[in-house]
């Protein structure tokens, strides 16, 4: 997905100037580039690595080292499933697997309709209401393989609705 | 009659239990009055009792659990109106007549890291200075020298919460000792020193630095400006997992606060040699950033890689400038040791471990959620007293401390105490206070699976016997699970898990294997029944187990079939149904859904 330079340079403009001239700024500057443009794209890495003076390769390196950047566009809604290990003793790989059948997608892909991104994460810190789900910003806790797929059904109308 | 207070728990946990209707109702119904006043405040550790409204009158405390809309509204109308207690709900009390349901968990606390934690509005700096916030910090700038603090630190006998234990106060004597702290062109005053707070928990299913920075951050920051004070930094970092925006959004709200107050800044309590601020760093997702050589790299923006020691931290850390790096429950402990002496804070504990362990209680328990216990309390008194047993009456298995680098610990051991020395001879560590419960029901091959499928993943790549070594390990125990796996795979599990401890550069790698490991030590007849039998005892491995339909006792419902995602079962209404084990994914709902269980799994 290509954007256009103009596009680009409004922007990523100002994400540049916060960080002209500091040390240290790899994360934060992919982090600001992440929700500029959606995700990590290439041509923005490639246009905010030119202005600073750091190598794209640079950016790049980082930007796949840390599970919080990602490369492609995301679905409306993400939904964060815990495979932490007390979600995984309560038995959240049954949850992934049916998220995986319900919804068609692994571990970090989008829907084709771009409703949803599926994306397992080690841990939500919410051990005791094992196993847990972040949906947006909103904790789904004491899930079972049917809960988790009511909670998306609802997300579903709630689109179609508005 | 004084003022009643009704406070609400909004840590992560009381959200995600539905406490956020409850506050907005609680506020909507009480606004306005005279005679009461309202709070949102943290984690009061009972997280399997949320949401938790508290009420509190003439110096007495009553909490109440499960609250929903309607209990609230029976709070309101029976005990705030008119002073009759709802037992049911009851939890806690200090009022003797109604100890209340969890009385007996309370009565095994001592609470020191958690003194202010659901206690407090943690958003508002007046209530930590209510219980005494920052008077430590005035006691030590304005009455100690640096070493007194840290004589007072070291007599404590406080180690390191985060999972190794090095004796705090050591560690502040090198970082202020360091020879790079002499003045020199690098840092012209001497002064350019580093305090850095690691809160990248990233140990999956540990929680407690997450509530202690949710519920009471102001204590981690005094905790940091005494060390500061102690070791000569002018520059603090709390490194902060992204995954925890509540914990951020309090640091900064505590930060900002702190700064108004005098508490950060230049010229800390008058002394003009006492300059100190911090700011909060956003993790970006990597475990191997808790390891301080590799959380260094990520503080300075690149990969978090880390490096070989020496130089340590307290030499060349940050920008390479003397650094020292301390856990989130450690600095939360430092003001309560200098406000009430070391010796209040040694009498607990046993041996070398002084001081109380906040664990994060998780997996097949009755009562998960946050403890803080005395050093020297046996596991079993934390998993049977504390945690409220196995839940629906099963048998205990194993308890998992220390996550990823940690091992699991069976049954016999249970009078093991929370001790770093008796807890590490186990095979398993301290860690930084995760404890997973596992049950009969828990497979223990599939948890070491698991926990390899982490390491593997987060292994930084940098050194070969972790990255490929574990990448081996796991494919092993992948066949074990699948039912494919054969008698030399146990002595090759045990070569490579020697292999990377000796071969690995950091507490990653070289803990990497601990739960293959301990498992093997303590669950070999587990792994034997995978292998040969091509069994799973706990029923869990999907290769291994199979579901079927009593056809004598299956009613005909078609409950089953409906549930089945895969369409494996088949069957006429009102007739005995049947499942196709080629078909079956092994997903456990028509078990889950069958009104007669009549499905059963071998």
């Amino acid at each position: 997905m290509a954007v256009a330079i103009s596009d680009m340079s409004a922007k990523l403009d100002p994400i540049v100037e916060k960080y002209r001239g500091k040390q240290g700024v790899a994360i934060p500057l992919l982090a600001d580039v992440q929700n500029e443009v959606g995700y990590v794209a290439q041509d923005a890495l490639k246009y905010v690595g030119v202005e600073l003076g750091i190598p794209a390769a640079e950016l790049f390196g980082v930007a796949t080292f840390y599970a919080m950047f990602r490369f492609q566009p995301q679905g409306k809604h993400v939904v964060r499933l815990c495979r932490g290990t007390a979600c995984h003793v309560q038995g959240s790989a049954r949850i992934a697997e049916q998220l995986e059948r319900t919804l068609g997608v692994k571990d970090g892909e989008t829907t084709e309709d771009l409703m949803f991104t599926i994306a397992h994460v080690a841990c939500l810190g919410c051990c005791s209401l094992a196993p847990v789900m972040m949906v947006d910003s909103s904790v789904h806790g004491r899930l079972t393989p049917e809960k988790a797929i009511e909670v998306l059904d609802e997300l579903r109308k709630e689109g179609v609705s508005c | 009659m004084s003022k009643t207070t009704v406070t609400i728990g909004l840590a992560s946990c009381g959200v995600a239990s539905g406490g956020l209707p409850v506050a907005e109702e609680m506020e909507k119904l009480l606004s306005g009055r005279e005679d009461v006043e309202t709070k949102r405040v943290g984690c009061l550790g009972y997280c399997y009792m949320e949401p938790l409204v508290t009420v509190i009158r003439d110096g007495q405390t009553y909490v109440y659990g499960k609250v929903d809309v309607d209990v609230l509204h029976r709070i309101i109308d029976e005990h705030v109106d008119k002073n009759q207690i709802i037992k049911e709900n009851l939890i806690l009390s200090d009022d003797g007549g109604f100890p209340g349901s969890e009385s007996a968990r309370a009565a095994k606390q001592v609470r020191i890291v958690l003194r202010n934690s659901g206690l407090i509005d943690p958003q508002k700096i007046s209530e930590y200075m209510a219980r005494d916030g920052y008077k430590s910090l005035e006691k030590v700038v304005k009455t100690m020298s640096r070493d007194d603090v840290i004589k007072e630190v070291l007599d404590s006998g406080l180690r390191g919460r985060g999972g190794a234990g090095f004796p705090t106060g050591m560690k502040w004597r090198f970082a202020r000792d360091s020879k790079c702290a002499e003045p020199n062109e690098a840092n012209p005053n001497g002064t350019d020193k580093y305090m850095v707070c690691n809160a990248d928990e990233g140990d999956p299913g540990a929680f407690m630095d997450r509530s202690v920075l949710e519920s009471d951050p102001h204590s981690v920051i005094e905790g940091m400006a005494i060390g500061a004070y102690a070791v000569g930094a002018s520059h603090g970092v709390i490194y902060c997992r992204a995954e925890y925006p509540m914990a951020i959004k309090h640091l900064n709200i505590a930060l900002g606060q702190a700064r108004i107050g005098g508490y950060l800044g230049k010229g800390i309590f008058g002394d003009p040699n006492f300059n100190f601020d911090i700011y909060v760093k956003e993790g970006a997702g990597a475990f191997v950033c808790g390891e301080e050589t590799a959380l260094i790299a990520s503080i300075e923006g690149g990969r978090g890689m880390p490096r070989p020691r020496p130089p340590f931290p307290a030499n060349s850390g940050v920008w390479k400038k003397p650094t020292n790096i301390n856990n989130v429950e450690t600095y939360a402990n430092v003001p309560w040791i200098i406000l009430n002496g070391a010796m209040a804070f040694s009498k607990y504990g046993i041996g070398r471990s002084r001081g109380t362990k906040v664990f994060a209680l998780a997996g097949k328990i009755n009562k998960g959620g946050l403890a803080e216990v005395p050093m020297g309390m046996s596991l079993r008194e934390v998993i049977f007293d504390v945690a409220g047993g196995i839940e629906n009456d099963r048998k205990f298995k194993a308890v998992q401390l220390g996550g990823p680098s940690g091992g699991c610990v069976p049954e016999n051991l249970l009078d093991t105490p929370v001790d770093y020395e008796s807890i590490n001879a186990t095979g398993a560590i301290m860690g930084s206070g995760g404890m997973v419960v596992m049950d009969e029901d828990t497979c223990v091959v599939d948890v070491a699976r698991f926990f390899l499928a982490f390491v593997q993943k987060e292994s930084c790549g940098k050194c070969p016997f972790c990255r490929i070594g574990t990448k081996r390990m796991l494919e092993i125990l992948e066949r074990i699970t699948k039912g494919e796996g054969v008698m030399e795979d146990i002595d090759k599990l045990q070569n490579l898990a020697a292999q990377i401890k000796d071969g690995s550069l950091c507490g990653l790698g070289q803990t990497a294997p601990n739960p293959v490991q301990t498992t093997l030590r303590y669950f070999k007849d587990e792994y034997l029944a995978h292998i040969a039998d091509k069994k799973c005892p706990a029923k869990v491995c999907g290769d291994l187990i199979r579901y079927s339909i009593d056809a004598s006792r299956c009613v005909g419902c078609t409950k089953c079939a409906k549930a089945c995602p895969v369409s494996a079962i088949t069957g006429e209404l009102k007739q005995p149904h049947s499942i196709d084990s080629a078909l079956c994914v092994r997903c456990g709902l028509c078990k889950n859904n069958c009104p007669v269980s009549c499905i059963s799994v071998e």
